[in-house]
């Protein structure tokens, strides 16, 4: 009996083995991975589901000529819960699966910096749709590029804005990320270049009550309100501050830009002088190449894309690209993954829904486009109808 | 209905609002005080200057000014905690175990009271609601929240304490923080799988958003609008008559008897007929319901509200009931206000008070620092008796 039993568990074992072996063979018919990471749970899921669906639809669609080539290209998605400590455990994931050539990453500067330098260390090529923070690409990594614009030059960007606006007095609060206390940084500083009065400077990781906070910032009646950081702490601020009185405006960054800010704040970002926010990601509209892309991810997803998917199909297209020229450079065979970061580097004005992308030597666009937008609905569902109230090209500072 | 008149027993009403009363406004003036003297002393420094040159007015005007806003605003959350510390404190004093999981408790309660809201709001019966109805379901939104929490806590009681309670302390305590990471991702899994994502925001109706303005004071270039919210209001209006509710079930009723005499001597109180085990759950109960309460209210006053939102105002209640005296129900009160003014006064004016160097961020270290003063010194609490440990 125990002999039979012994012999049972053999021919599972085996059957079970041939199964592998005929699993890892089919899977070596030259498969390509293109990983994203985006919050895909939490308070910005709004926003990184939709970076991922972006990429997700750009793979659907532009793969044709790797496919041609032979090739299996598959999209694995990865949820950075906006945390920095999850961004760089799935980093170490990605970079020890050999099939995945390129990342499409990350929507918090805070997260992008430390993972990437997991990519960096083994060569992965990181393609970023959103992340804002200097930082990002001045450490001159080969393997880093993103296809916005930068924190250094938005925070500029706001400050303008505000001093067209007549303000003479600020109040800043940033949420001690190194996204949003970077961009606050920025804001300070211009505005108290060209002559703005900063009443104060607070960092706060709070996210329900603001009152202790709101007592100064009540008290000092600043013709403006900045916040440096996201949209799910913004709005609460912003309404709280409404409701203690204050009719100033108000003023905030590209990580405002959710249409979670409006199910929040509500009326309270229409009254009084208004809210406006700087990006570096118009509402997919304002761009001429993507009518297409609004038409296919409506249809798709059944819903209207939020900011940044636009960013993560353009970063998906890049990817695919440089993949496809390294391969064509190695005779049809799969790359290296040194080629392909090569390959990011050397295109030259890639025609993209959002613009046309050169990517200079430390992987900022040569050119990027930066936006003030008003916020137009109380109504969540309006909010990609919010309205563009200034456009400016700039190059990023050397 | 004279009888019923007469089995009233009005001391025990009055005198928790007096209670509440003396307080209020002792830790309110304390604090002012407090505030006070620091700025006149920081008037003439640097600080002074510095604030001169900013906001164009005194550090002294500036502090006086903002007063009475910093002191409603400590009010608010104050009377938030001390609903919590009830909690905490209750189950204390007849268990002598900490329920870590009453924070989670009061989460649950907050999720079920902005569902339903949620829900009425996706019919359109919130938009169109008169002033009356807004009331009405507001009401009915805290009823929800609190038989949720209360049910909660009966249950968790029943599963995951009472089989443990001839353990050793540690053991139900290790429980507690085991059920409240539990009911942390329950709350995340099932508002994932329902809704998508589980970070709700309270819809907007009624005038719960409004304020009653008392005035306007100038201060430098800018006038100060004095008023307070309608839902701060709300918030304190509830959980006064929370607390004194719970002092008049604990201090005047037979049922409060039980509740008592099971705190002094469970065994005893077993052998003169209390069914200790249906006490104890009717603690878990109460408590359950005043947390629940308590989560509306405060998703009510602060707008949003995801599975963790019960942390740190749990922690802070905790410390709450203990600074006043765990197991000590007026204790409770007292600790909450003093937590919330405190907290509110340092966050308002620390940033000023030190140039901007500290901020707001910093308020915590105060009610913390407060905490470790006090088991330093007194480590029975303010109004706790110092009781020899049972045997």
């Amino acid at each position: 009996m125990a002999k039979f039993r012994f012999s049972f568990y053999a021919t599972m074992l085996a059957t079970g083995l041939a199964l592998a072996v005929c699993g890892s063979a089919a899977a070596s018919e030259k498969v390509i991975k293109i990983a994203t990471q985006s919050p895909l749970s939490g308070d910005q899921s709004a926003v990184g589901v939709d970076i991922k669906r972006g990429a997700e639809l750009a793979l659907e669609q532009l793969a044709g000529p790797l496919t041609e080539m032979g090739f299996k290209v598959d999209l694995a998605p990865y949820d950075d819960q906006a945390n920095p400590d999850s961004g760089v455990a799935n980093a170490k994931r990605i970079v020890s699966d050999p099939q995945v050539l390129a990342i499409v990453g990350h929507y918090n500067s805070g997260v992008q910096i430390p993972s990437s330098e997991v990519y960096h260390t083994s060569g992965l090529a990181n393609i970023s749709p959103a992340n804002t923070n200097p930082k990002v690409t001045t450490r001159g990594y080969l393997e880093v590029n993103r296809i916005v614009g930068r924190d250094d030059v938005q925070g500029v960007v706001g400050a303008d804005f505000a001093v067209s606006k007549g303000v003479k007095t600020a109040f800043i609060v940033h949420d001690k990320t190194a996204y949003g206390q970077g961009i606050a940084e920025f804001f300070r500083k211009r505005a108290e270049e060209i002559g703005i009065k900063v009443l104060g400077f607070e960092g706060t990781e709070e996210k329900a009550n603001f009152d202790a906070l709101l007592s100064p910032v009540v008290a000092g009646n600043p013709d403006v309100v900045y916040f440096g950081g996201m949209a799910f702490q913004a709005a609460v601020l912003f309404k709280q501050a409404r409701e203690r009185g204050y009719e100033g405006m108000f003023l905030s960054d590209d990580g405002f830009d959710s249409s979670d800010a409006a199910k929040i704040g509500g009326k309270t970002l229409i009254a009084g002088g208004g809210t406006f926010y700087s990006t570096v990601s118009g509402p997919a509209s304002v761009y001429p190449g993507t009518a297409k892309f609004i038409a296919d991810f409506k249809a798709k997803f059944n819903a209207d894309p939020q900011p940044f998917a636009a960013q993560g199909y353009d970063s998906m297209a890049i990817s695919l690209k440089a993949i496809e020229e390294a391969a064509r450079a190695n005779n049809g065979e799969i790359p290296s993954r040194e080629a392909v970061t090569k390959a990011v580097r050397a295109l030259k004005e890639f025609q993209g829904i959002t613009g046309t992308f050169t990517f200079n030597e430390i992987g900022d666009p040569e050119k990027a486009q930066y936006f003030v937008i008003q916020v137009k609905s109380a109504d969540p569902n309006e909010w990609s109808s919010n309205e563009v109230v200034k456009t400016l090209d700039i190059a990023p500072p050397k | 209905m004279n009888r019923l008149l007469r089995s009233i027993n009005v001391t025990e009403l009055l005198r928790p609002l007096g209670h509440v009363l003396a307080f209020s406004c002792g830790s309110a003036a304390l604090m002012s005080l407090i505030a006070v003297s620091l700025a006149l002393v920081l008037d003439r420094t640097v600080v002074g200057a510095d604030l001169l040159d900013r906001y164009n007015v005194t550090l002294f005007t500036y502090t006086m000014v903002n007063l009475p806003q910093v002191v409603i605003d400590g009010l608010t959350i104050g009377f938030v905690y001390a609903a919590i510390a009830l909690g905490y404190t209750m189950v204390y004093g007849v268990l002598e175990f900490i329920n870590f999981a009453h924070s989670e408790i009061f989460a649950v309660g907050a999720f079920v009271g902005v569902e339903l809201l949620i829900a009425l709001d996706a019919t359109g019966i919130l938009a169109g609601a008169s002033l009356v109805m807004a009331y009405a379901y507001l009401i009915l939104a805290i009823l929800f929240g609190m038989i949720a929490a209360g049910a909660l806590a009966v249950t968790v009681e029943r599963v995951a304490y009472r089989p443990l309670r001839g353990a050793s302390r540690l053991v139900p305590l290790i429980s507690a923080i085991g059920v409240s990471f539990l009911l942390q991702d329950i709350i995340r899994l099932v508002e994932s799988l329902t809704t998508g994502q589980f970070n709700r925001i309270m819809p907007t109706f009624g005038n719960f958003d409004g304020r009653i303005i008392f005035g306007k004071l100038a201060m430098g270039n800018s006038t100060i609008t004095l008023g307070i919210a309608i839902k701060s209001i709300i918030v304190i209006v509830a959980a006064v008559v929370m607390l004194v509710g719970l002092n008049y079930l604990v201090n005047a009723t037979r049922i409060g008897k039980a509740i008592r005499a099971v705190a002094q001597d469970r065994k005893t109180a077993s052998l003169m007929g209390i069914n200790v085990n249906k006490i104890i759950s009717l603690t878990f109960l109460v408590g359950g319901l005043l947390g629940g309460a308590a989560g509306v209210l405060y998703a009510l006053k602060f707008t949003r509200i995801d599975p963790f939102v019960g942390f740190f105002p749990g922690l802070k209640a905790f410390t709450a009931a203990v600074l006043g005296g765990i197991g000590n129900m007026t204790g409770a009160l007292l600790g909450g206000l003093v937590i919330g003014m405190l907290e509110t006064f340092a966050g308002s004016y620390m940033g000023v008070f030190t140039m901007g160097a500290l901020g707001s961020e910093y308020k915590d270290i105060f009610a913390f620092s407060i905490l470790i003063l006090v088991l330093i010194f007194r480590p029975q609490g303010l109004m706790g008796k110092h009781v020899v440990q049972k045997a």
